[in-house]
């Protein structure tokens, strides 16, 4: 980015404009773009895909009519709520009820920042990346614990409280595993991390030993907490608190709250993506920065997209678990597991390089044989059930 | 004008000027009815009963407490994580003891029962 | 006025705002949100000196930890229903803020600080940077944190199990 303005400004592309300002336009517009063009639909095709996908895994349709196969359903949806009245109850707290889907908003926004797309495109490689993105979910806390209070209800109230209970718990599991990779590539930084990786599969952090192997379900689980996603989606069941702390929100503050959720589903891929498999790294097939870029980019986000799939999946297939469950989840096998593998990849960085290879393969191997193990029972049930509408998904 | 957080502060204000747009027209089109009932706290269609905010178990407490110690432990580790190739044996030993005492720390809370959430 | 300094001020008006909003607003729960405020303004300033890790871990720790919290306090101690008691606390918080002050004020008037405090290399304030001054020069702080981590931790035991 930098590099390409600069060079425009070289070559008079902007004569007579001051520097500063054709920074500052091309940074506002930068932003515009990956708001309106990217996060925007991204969101929203995703909320779509999900009901789509759950519907599928269940035997049913599932949104199919508005546009090719129901895919601008998100776009009758936001028109749909912001149409609707918002309501703020004369009971909740003024300043703070309208406030809260804001805060959740921004600090869902935020993580965007360091999001890498492809090797230059990034909106700013901080070389603090990942610790900032740990950090900006404590933001959300704190919006969504407004949220609660502020509604003057009790079902959002024991929401809140029990969303920011589990985000602040599984924060740990999540930022031990993540401490794994940091500790291989030795920097906090996005692209620094995606560097310190190759584009083959055994390059990637994820089957570097057996310890990050683990670390990666335990980061990916921890995540899907830290989403409220299920099957840890106890924050706004359905069937015990109406909807959580959303219960009194209507209108487009409802949908910030959902938009965070769903676009939320995008940062966990691409995080995962990022620490364990590879991030943007292609083969080196092509000299052109420009195909090279859309190859690193479309690369980045099938992999990333990949995990969503994995997200909706796991909801559409696992129920949810109890308070107690959850919390004896995370703080007694995750957090020392994740400390366990911590403490093995330490151990494994001493290892001299062809032994560590070693380990390598077989964790690759392993990986290899659980996939193929998978889908051969997938094909046993395929072939007894004859489940003849997984054959026609466009109905 | 190239510091490293002056995007974050573009896409802050760019974004806050998209919410508070979409708010305004939201509340441009949305209807504007109040009534009492509408407006009462949703209670699955009883009339609400009591303050909503109700006191809440010391359990949460205890569990941002732990979340508090523990996140600091992580935090110490961060720098740790980047810097210990260039502190070698020494950097081992350090963090070794670190770890020691808030094992110790763990152990202590999963004995005492404060792991349980009943 | 350069850029810089004009940045200072404004944050720092904005946060003496978001502090006294802290000690006057009459809910709690909005002092706490004012706090975090305050909390997030200060990470911004840790920036604008060039120490965005000290920014991040601003936070994570005070406006993410520290506030859930204070916050699962307040709800905890349900202060709604608490009667305030103004007279002593007041009196007591204006001496302890004048003390404060006269420890400060002497201390920055006489005390030269460095106009600028930019340093001069590329790596300050960088992460590396501050984990080589913790783990070579500060290594027995660091190792008596762990100690008064695990203080805090018996003693939230304690406190939260002697109610049972």
């Amino acid at each position: 980015m930098q590099a390409l303005l600069d060079q425009m400004i070289q070559e008079g592309a902007f004569a007579g404009v001051p520097k500063e300002v054709v920074y500052t336009i091309a940074m506002v517009l930068t932003a515009v773009v990956v708001l309106s063009a990217f996060v925007a639909p991204l969101a929203g095709v995703t909320s779509w895909l999900e009901r789509r996908v759950w519907a599928r895994m269940q035997s049913r349709v599932g949104p199919n009519r508005v546009g090719p196969q129901g895919i601008l359903q998100w776009l009758a949806d936001g028109i749909k709520n912001i149409m609707k009245e918002d309501i703020i109850p004369t009971a909740a707290d003024q300043k703070l009820f309208p406030l809260a889907p804001y805060v959740v908003f921004m600090g869902f926004l935020c993580a965007f920042v360091v999001i890498p797309f492809g090797e230059s495109l990034i909106v700013a490689d901080l070389n603090i990346g990942i610790l900032y993105l740990l950090s900006v979910t404590s933001l959300v806390v704190v919006g969504i614990l407004m949220a609660g209070w502020a509604s003057n209800n009790k079902w959002s109230l024991l929401g809140g409280m029990r969303s920011a209970a589990q985000i602040v718990s599984y924060e740990i599991p999540a930022g031990l595993s993540v401490l794994t990779v940091v500790f291989l590539a030795g920097t906090l930084s996005m692209q620094g991390i995606i560097k310190a990786q190759g584009w083959r599969p055994w390059d990637w952090f994820m089957f570097h030993n057996p310890f990050t192997f683990c670390a990666f379900f335990l980061f990916f689980t921890a995540a899907l907490a830290e989403g409220n996603r299920t099957p840890f989606d106890i924050p706004e069941a359905e069937s015990e608190l109406v909807a959580g702390y959303v219960t009194e929100y209507s209108g487009m503050r409802f949908l910030f709250f959902f938009f965070a959720e769903w676009g939320n589903l995008y940062v966990i891929g691409a995080v995962v993506t990022t620490l364990f498999m590879g991030g943007w790294q292609v083969p080196p097939v092509t000299d052109n920065p420009v195909l090279l870029g859309i190859l690193q980019f479309l690369t980045f986000f099938l992999k990333a997209y990949f995990w969503v799939f994995v997200a909706m999946w796991i909801r559409a297939t696992l129920p949810r678990v109890r308070v107690d469950q959850l919390m004896g989840l995370c703080w007694k096998y995750m957090v020392p597991l994740s400390f366990i593998c911590l403490l093995g990849t330490i151990g494994f960085m001493f290892m001299d390089t062809n032994s560590r290879r070693i380990f390598g393969a077989i964790t690759l191997g392993f990986a290899i044989a659980t996939i193929i193990n998978f889908f051969r029972r997938v094909g046993f049930q395929f072939r007894s059930a004859k489940p003849e509408a997984y054959w026609k998904p466009h109905i | 004008m190239n510091h490293p957080f002056l995007p974050l502060l573009v896409m802050f204000a760019v974004a806050s000027v998209i919410v508070v747009a979409l708010l305004t027209v939201a509340s441009l089109f949305g209807p504007k009815s109040t009534n009492a009932a509408k407006n009462d706290p949703f209670e699955s269609g009883n009339p609400p009963t009591g303050d909503a905010r109700i006191r809440f178990s010391v359990r949460f407490y205890l569990v941002a407490m732990l979340f508090l110690i523990f996140d600091l432990e992580v935090v110490f580790l961060y720098p740790w994580a980047i810097y210990f190739r260039h502190l070698g044996v020494f950097g081992l030993i350090q963090m070794g003891i670190f770890l020691v005492i808030l094992t110790v720390g763990y152990v202590y809370v999963w004995k005492k029962g404060a792991l349980e959430w009943d | 006025m350069d850029t810089a300094s004009f940045i200072f001020y404004l944050l720092a008006t904005l946060l003496v705002i978001a502090s006294l909003l802290v000690v006057f607003l009459r809910n709690v729960v909005h002092c706490a949100m004012a706090l975090v405020t305050a909390l997030l303004l200060i990470a911004v300033m840790f920036v604008t000196l060039h120490a965005p890790m000290l920014c991040v871990l601003q936070v994570m720790v005070y406006a993410g930890a520290i506030m859930v919290l204070f916050l699962f306090v307040i709800m905890f101690l349900n202060p709604g229903a608490l009667e305030q008691q103004r007279g002593l606390w007041w009196g007591f918080g204006t001496l302890l803020a004048m003390m404060l002050a006269g420890v400060l004020v002497p201390l920055v008037a006489t005390s030269d600080l460095p106009a600028d405090p930019v340093a001069a290399t590329e790596l300050f304030g960088s992460p590396e940077m501050l984990a080589k001054s913790l783990f070579s020069d500060y290594v027995l702080p660091f190792e008596i944190a762990s100690v008064l981590l695990l203080v805090a931790i018996i003693g939230a035991v304690v406190l939260a199990k002697r109610e049972n």
